[in-house]
């Protein structure tokens, strides 16, 4: 059985969303970084990550809302988080095997990067991207309110985004290395999936014990 | 009825005349562009013309040409270029990164007719006006790549290209290009370098940003020598990986190249007294990396 809306607290969800919208824009805005020792700092680099970026939040946004249809519940909603989360990783570990080839393939940088971009990037923002239909859908209650709780968390999550945006390209490349910054993303993306889990958890067992 | 103007009011209209009066007065423009990278702009004043990019932000002049007498180098930073003949007198092959007004590969031509000399510039507008507007010319031995250098640099490696002098000239004054700055960076610039090749970048004198600029080149290369002139802001590193020469040694070369470089106004017999491997640098600061380069951050703390 699936978990009743009511049982699942607002505020935490609008959290979860303010994360996933702040890390979104941290690895977006590292991405040039991590990219230019190999393709450079022209513009066709950052087209080749917007693009990156934008195409898997489409296929994110259209995933996360046909999951959402069906059972949806905190527990699932939990394991977007710690997937990307993961995904995050071969960013740090394996940017370099990743790109290597790639820059020896594709004397042209700008295939060569929108190619990288695709293989460092494309997966975990598709997870982060599935956060925010299924988030809508968790919070709303009743068609009458989908577009205020909609509105809402539209709201919470681009100023995240822009949060995250501002955060790293002003202070956080000030202040940590790259990995160390992904590395943060990784770790905050794990620690909200961990509480949503926990929450869905007990959430899931007080429903049961009701129903018994 | 007449107003009166406060004091502070009249101050900044003083000052906004006067910095109007000196653009329309001084300088005629004779040509504009909106690159990719930034606004271009030529700018004529009696006999002195200039590449200026990024006009609205400041005013900065890339590269100036006298075009009563082209071949007479401009800007203190140009000329103190030439400090790198010093370890290299006879260079076979050139790499410069930033065309600017291609003052560089001119007057290195004209030097060495016989060098290959590739110069990397990543804005195609700035390899159209040099060449329309700063007697820039491709020859068989002057190329220019369009590319970043980045990108240039890690696959000349890989291709086992060598070069024996490599200049760095890509900052343009008011943004660094900050993966052309790091240890890594460096480290490809080296492993395109011959063995007695030597490295000479022309970057700034000022901030806390000229710590970890000195910090990152020791870190790669050891002791170089840093060539500052009060005459400029600009300073120039001169590195190379054997271990640099002495004083005398220098200024050996300098007697013997003098006479070749004066034409275009190179006081290279100045120069040997001004190379210093003082470490007058915090050496405490960061080293910059792939993983940790704000350079653009650090220069404006």
């Amino acid at each position: 059985m699936s978990q009743s809306s009511q049982s699942i607290p607002g505020f935490l969800v609008v959290t979860a969303a303010f994360v996933s919208g702040f890390c979104i824009m941290t690895v977006e805005m590292l991405g040039a970084r991590i990219m230019a020792p190999y393709f450079g700092g022209s513009l066709s680099v950052w087209g080749s990550i917007l693009t990156v970026f934008m195409l898997a939040l489409a296929c994110g946004y259209l995933i996360g809302g046909r999951l959402s249809a069906r059972h949806p519940s905190l527990v699932s909603y939990s394991l977007f988080f710690l997937g990307a989360a993961g995904m995050c990783l071969p960013i740090i570990f394996f940017a370099d095997e990743i790109m290597r080839p790639i820059f020896l393939a594709f004397e042209d940088p700008r295939y060569g990067s929108l190619l990288a971009s695709m293989f460092l990037y494309f997966i975990p923002t598709t997870i982060l991207g599935m956060i925010s239909p299924y988030s809508i859908r968790l919070l709303v209650e009743n068609s009458h309110h989908s577009g205020q709780k909609a509105g809402l968390l539209f709201f919470v999550s681009t100023i995240g985004s822009a949060a995250g945006t501002l955060g790293t390209s002003f202070y956080l490349v000030l202040w940590f290395e790259v990995n160390e910054i992904v590395l943060g993303t990784a770790g905050a993306l794990t620690l909200m999936g961990a509480l949503l889990l926990m929450v869905g958890i007990t959430g899931k067992e007080k429903a049961h014990a009701k129903n018994a | 009825m007449r107003r009166t103007r406060s004091p502070v009011s009249i101050v900044f209209i003083f000052t906004f005349g006067l910095l109007l009066g000196w653009q329309a007065a001084g300088a005629e423009v004779l040509h504009e562009e909106r690159s990719l990278y930034r606004d271009i702009t030529v700018t004529q004043e009696g006999n002195r013309r200039c590449l200026v990019f990024n006009v609205h932000r400041g005013d900065r002049n890339q590269t100036c040409m006298n075009t009563a007498n082209p071949e007479r180098l401009v800007f203190e930073y140009a000329k103190m270029t030439f400090a790198g003949l010093l370890l290299m007198p006879e260079p076979k092959r050139i790499l410069i990164a930033g065309l600017g007004g291609g003052s560089l590969p001119m007057t290195l031509t004209k030097l060495y007719p016989e060098t290959r000399i590739d110069v990397i510039e990543i804005d195609q507008a700035v390899v159209n006006v040099a060449k329309e507007y700063f007697d820039f010319e491709e020859t068989e031995n002057v190329k220019v790549i369009v590319n970043d250098a980045r990108v240039y640099v890690k696959r000349a490696g890989l291709l086992d290209q060598r070069y024996d002098f490599v200049i760095l000239d890509a900052f343009t004054g008011d943004y660094i290009p900050e993966h052309l700055l790091t240890k890594e960076f460096l480290e490809e610039v080296r492993a395109v370098m011959t063995p007695d090749g030597i490295l000479v970048a022309n970057t700034f004198s000022t901030s806390r940003f000229y710590d970890h600029e000195s910090a990152t080149y020791q870190r790669v290369f050891g002791e170089f020598f840093n060539f500052k002139l009060p005459s400029s802001g600009n300073r120039i590193i001169i590195a190379r990986e054997e271990t640099l020469p002495a004083r005398g040694a220098l200024m050996e070369v300098a007697r013997e190249l003098a006479p070749r470089v004066e034409r275009f106004g190179v006081p290279l017999l100045e120069y040997p007294n001004r190379l210093s491997t003082r470490i007058d640098w915090d050496m405490s600061r960061r080293v910059l990396t792939d993983q940790y380069s704000p350079s653009n951050l650090l220069r404006d703390n």
